[in-house]
């Protein structure tokens, strides 16, 4: 008998390819091993619908509880993996246990990244990334008034839409000098915030966080400048640190991520990485990206299992994500990093419109705010290269679709 | 509860019991009714979830929603009957609802 594929890591990413090696065919052992106690869920919920307490948990499984059986997937939650013996083609979990592979998927995504501020691991001081840090942090607003959030990133700016829904009291501290300063533009950023303080989030942007303060639990946050401000409950949204540390540790080529090539493999030919710990070489963009999303964990999975059935299918997406703040849907399109020039259509004053960037003609990227045809057209438009023109771009009587022909 | 049934583009049908309060993708993924991606999981952000309502249930399935009649702008295929089955929500009065599935997603 065959060792299979072991995929370490049961999110979006590692499900996925779970799920693809299957649906092509594959007959070997396909084992799906996650460090935290849930099935495979949908993280995307966690700052928005989860914690506005719209949906409920039985509804973020990705799957039910009979696919894993019929799909002949030994899903095996709560492992945790010390170390990968690639020689010996094995990994070793926690327990002692040793799991042998063929193919090896890493799927590890990574950790929230804890500020090294003085009193950040006090009680009360939350992050926000798996399903367990979403249940902890809506306890702890249900009992709280008053939340500071520090980073106005998509997870801080989402948790502050769904804490003012739940009529707390949310400030937002941010150390650049607009919200969503590393993926969007000014332009986006600047309307976000004026968005949140339309809804009473007190944001303060170019404002540095010295500390977070308390003696037994966190009751606020002191500024660089010295102001305090009064919290019963501090979040730091200040991104994702990728979890490579049994890749490095593996010796596996790591920068910032695993490095993979367009069919997912690692400098192992034998070892896969995919999803939010993966870093790749985009044709389309002429460098090396790390994606943090649900279309890269989806697309990434199948590219990985396609190569491992002997079927490799270059992997080069347009990325794309979304955001839904308040009863405002954010859609984006590709990668706004290069791009030299903006074009806009629609009238932000009326809450929807959409960013078309270029890189000379070509277009790169679309921010689409309640433009879902912006966004639909602009996908197909930056996988082509295309270079459409400026002048009827802002022209909103030019229909998207008429782009695509 | 409500009887749903899909039909796969094959034409193999799938009879399901749906719990009111879901979407009709939602019954399909959690009955492994396979055909429907649903990449973005119900968010109207992706349109992976396209099938086609039969023409009896238009009038009480209602209308698309600005949104979706956007998303669907974009999906292949589209037809009268198109929708998202992430925005369409079950209730007592979809009990024998019939949706057929696309050839493909996307």
């Amino acid at each position: 008998m065959t060792a299979g594929t072991l995929i370490i890591g049961a999110g979006q990413a590692g499900l996925s390819a779970a799920e693809a090696l299957r649906k092509r065919g594959y007959d070997a052992p396909v084992t799906l091993i996650g460090d935290e106690p849930a099935p495979p869920y949908q993280r995307p919920p966690l700052s928005k619908g989860y914690l506005s307490r719209e949906l409920p948990a039985d509804r973020l499984w990705l799957k039910p509880e009979s696919y894993y059986a019929a799909a002949a997937i030994d899903l095996r939650p709560g492992v945790r993996i010390a170390r990968i013996d690639r020689a010996a083609r094995c990994v070793l979990t926690t327990d002692g246990e040793l799991i042998a592979f063929d193919h090896l998927i890493l799927a590890t995504g990574g950790a929230a990244r804890r500020l090294p501020l003085p009193g950040a691991d006090l009680p009360g001081v939350h992050v926000l990334r798996s399903l367990a840090h979403a249940d902890a942090l809506s306890d702890a607003l249900a009992r709280a008034r008053r939340l500071a959030i520090i980073g106005a990133g998509y997870i801080g700016l989402e948790v502050a839409a769904s804490a003012r829904k739940r009529g707390l009291e949310v400030t937002v501290l941010e150390a650049a000098d607009r919200p969503m300063a590393r993926t969007a533009s000014p332009l986006l950023g600047g309307w976000f915030g004026a968005l949140h303080r339309g809804y009473g989030v007190d944001l303060q942007v170019s404002t540095g966080v010295a500390a977070i303060t308390g003696s037994h639990r966190a009751d606020g946050v002191r500024l660089m400048d010295g102001e305090r401000i009064e919290a019963d409950v501090v979040l730091i949204a200040a991104g994702l640190a990728p979890g490579v540390e049994l890749a490095e540790d593996a010796g596996l080529a790591c920068a910032d991520g695993i490095l993979v090539d367009h069919h997912a493999r690692t400098s192992d030919p034998g070892i896969y990485a995919i999803g939010d710990v993966a870093r790749f070489d985009s044709a389309l963009y002429g460098r090396s990206i790390r994606l943090e999303s649900v279309q890269n964990a989806i697309e990434q999975g199948r590219a990985a299992a396609a190569a491992i059935c002997g079927a490799p299918a270059p992997y080069d997406p347009v990325p794309w994500f979304w955001s839904d703040q308040y009863a405002i849907k954010l859609q984006i399109a590709g990668l706004i990093d290069g791009a030299d020039r903006m074009v806009r259509r629609g009238d932000p004053e009326e809450g929807a419109f959409a960013l078309f960037h270029f890189k000379g003609d070509v277009l790169i990227a679309c921010e689409a705010v309640n433009c879902a045809p912006e966004f639909m057209a602009a996908q197909r438009l930056i996988a082509a290269r295309a270079r459409p023109d400026p002048d009827r771009l802002r022209d909103v009587t030019v229909a998207m679709r008429a782009f695509l022909s | 509860m409500a009887k749903i049934t899909y039909i796969e583009h094959s034409g193999a049908e799938h009879v399901v019991d749906v719990e009111t309060g879901l979407t009709v993708m939602e019954g399909a993924i959690r009955n492994l009714v396979p055909g429907i991606d649903a990449d973005c999981g119900g968010a109207c952000a992706c349109a992976t979830c396209h099938v086609y309502v039969d023409p009896d249930w238009m009038d009480r399935t209602g209308p698309r929603q600005s949104m979706e009649e956007s998303m669907l702008d974009f999906a292949s295929d589209v037809r009268d009957n198109s929708r998202l089955s992430c925005q369409i929500k079950v209730s007592g009065a979809l009990d024998g609802l019939i949706v057929r599935l696309p050839e493909q997603q996307g």
